[in-house]
């Protein structure tokens, strides 16, 4: 049958070993790239803004970084309230509404989450899920400088949704600054239990932060049901009954 | 008080599911456990502080009986698992459960007025292969919490977690695929252990 060229035994063993080697996923081509540039951002986080939000936490009562959070909130909340509607959800973007106008009136601004305790939960949406929706494929991982994790997709969005800030209302470059600090350190400081836990599980944080952040961002896209991947190399798990799965 | 009203109503609830049905569905026993886990939790002020020695033996007694472990981790390790020795495979089963045991620990100490509340399930009587869904409900947006469950003769036991989006078995498969073509199954049991060593320490 086949006549035995061993020379070709030898290329397939070595493509093997260098596909083994690199083992590269898929979704991440820039892999080199993406891990310098994140393992300068770890850096970064470790010198500065982990110390800094841990400061925060210590010195700021909690009372006040709720509000600090809730005021936060209340304004990607009418994000969400247009990329909602953006999506065709009509439903959710009319509560989300609800929430940011009682939030707004009765919450102080916005410092107070009132409309939680009346029932209407917040269900955040950006535009990169929104692009999503609308079908675009994730593309490649790309890992920012400063900003993190991302992919083609939610680069494209990234910009809108840092756009809608407190400076479309306020008109002071000093005071803007800070508040994008402010809210860059109160976030910071409210992942910080969760990053602990990735330290704690990840065997390579940067393949475990990568893979999370895809399945994630699918899981938005697609509201928390996301359909099955087709499985490539497995037999173990089987695929869940398709009538636990609603729609 | 209408939290705890609620919370009372839940262990009236599991209760009454864990003795009148002799056939508990996987509805009901997340119910449970996730009840009995979060009510141990607020009674008891240790662990609230992070008494890491207590939350393993909380999580050894009243969440791993309902955990077929053997599976989460044959699948987490995927076609190697075969290839394995049985020495092999319990030692990545006791090494593996013990970084999630810790990690899941880590995060019980963050539990204070939350509730999980159920999903609506929909599955056929027959169904052996269930998944259900829970929200974790507290202060800011509600955490997807899924679980994975396998009939196995007549109780129900998980076998894979979902986080935000993100199934456990699918998340350790990535990780250990590359342990396991850089360095082997051996050299994946001793990425653990170090691991484990070094939470241990921290």
């Amino acid at each position: 049958m086949m006549k035995t060229h061993p020379q070709y035994a030898i290329v397939v063993a070595l493509a093997m070993l260098a596909g083994a080697a690199a083992a590269q996923s898929p979704a991440d081509p820039f892999e080199r790239v993406n891990r310098a540039v994140f393992g300068f951002n770890d850096a970064l986080d470790n010198a500065v803004l982990t110390p800094v939000a841990k400061g925060y936490q210590a010195v700021v009562p909690e009372l006040v970084r709720t509000g600090v959070t809730n005021f936060f909130g209340n304004f990607g909340d009418g994000w969400s309230a247009i990329n909602q509607l953006l999506q065709g959800k009509g439903e959710a973007a009319a509560t989300m509404t609800m929430r940011v106008a009682a939030n707004t009136l009765f919450g102080i601004g916005g410092l107070f989450d009132v409309a939680s305790d009346l029932g209407m939960e917040r269900q955040s949406e950006d535009f990169g899920q929104t692009l999503g929706r609308w079908g675009m494929p994730a593309g490649p991982y790309i890992v920012w400088p400063l900003l993190g994790p991302s992919t083609a997709r939610d680069t494209l969005g990234r910009p809108l949704d840092l756009a809608w800030s407190p400076s479309l209302a306020i008109n002071d470059g000093g005071v803007n600054v800070g508040l994008a600090a402010l809210n860059l350190i109160d976030t910071r400081a409210s992942l910080l239990s969760a990053s602990r836990v990735v330290e704690g599980i990840a065997l390579d944080k940067y393949t475990f932060i990568r893979d999370a952040y895809i399945a994630r961002r699918r899981n938005l896209v697609y509201d928390g049901n996301p359909p099955e991947l087709p499985d490539d190399n497995e037999p173990a798990p089987p695929s869940p009954a398709p009538a636990a799965t609603p729609k | 008080m209408l939290s705890l009203k609620r919370t009372l109503a839940g262990l009236v609830m599991s209760v009454a599911a864990a003795t009148a049905m002799a056939q508990t569905t996987p509805d009901a026993l997340i119910k449970q456990v996730s009840t009995e886990v979060i009510d141990t939790i607020k009674a008891d002020k240790a662990i609230q502080a992070g008494d890491l020695g207590k939350i393993i033996a909380l999580v050894d007694a009243k969440v791993m009986p309902h955990v077929n472990f053997q599976r989460m981790t044959a699948s987490s390790v995927g076609r190697h698992w075969r290839t394995a020795t049985p020495e092999q495979q319990k030692k990545l089963q006791d090494e593996f459960k013990t970084l999630l045991v810790r990690t899941y620990a880590g995060a019980l100490t963050q539990v204070k007025d939350q509730t999980v509340q159920l999903k609506p399930m929909r599955a056929a009587a027959e169904d052996t292969e269930v998944v259900v869904r829970t929200e974790v409900k507290g202060k800011g947006e509600p955490i997807q919490l899924d679980y994975r469950l396998e009939k196995a003769n007549a109780d129900w036991k998980i076998y894979d977690v979902n986080v935000l989006g993100v199934w456990l078995v699918e998340q350790y498969k990535g990780q250990f695929a590359q342990d396991i073509s850089a360095n082997g199954i051996d050299g994946l049991i001793t990425k653990l252990a170090e691991r484990n060593r070094g939470a241990a320490k921290s």
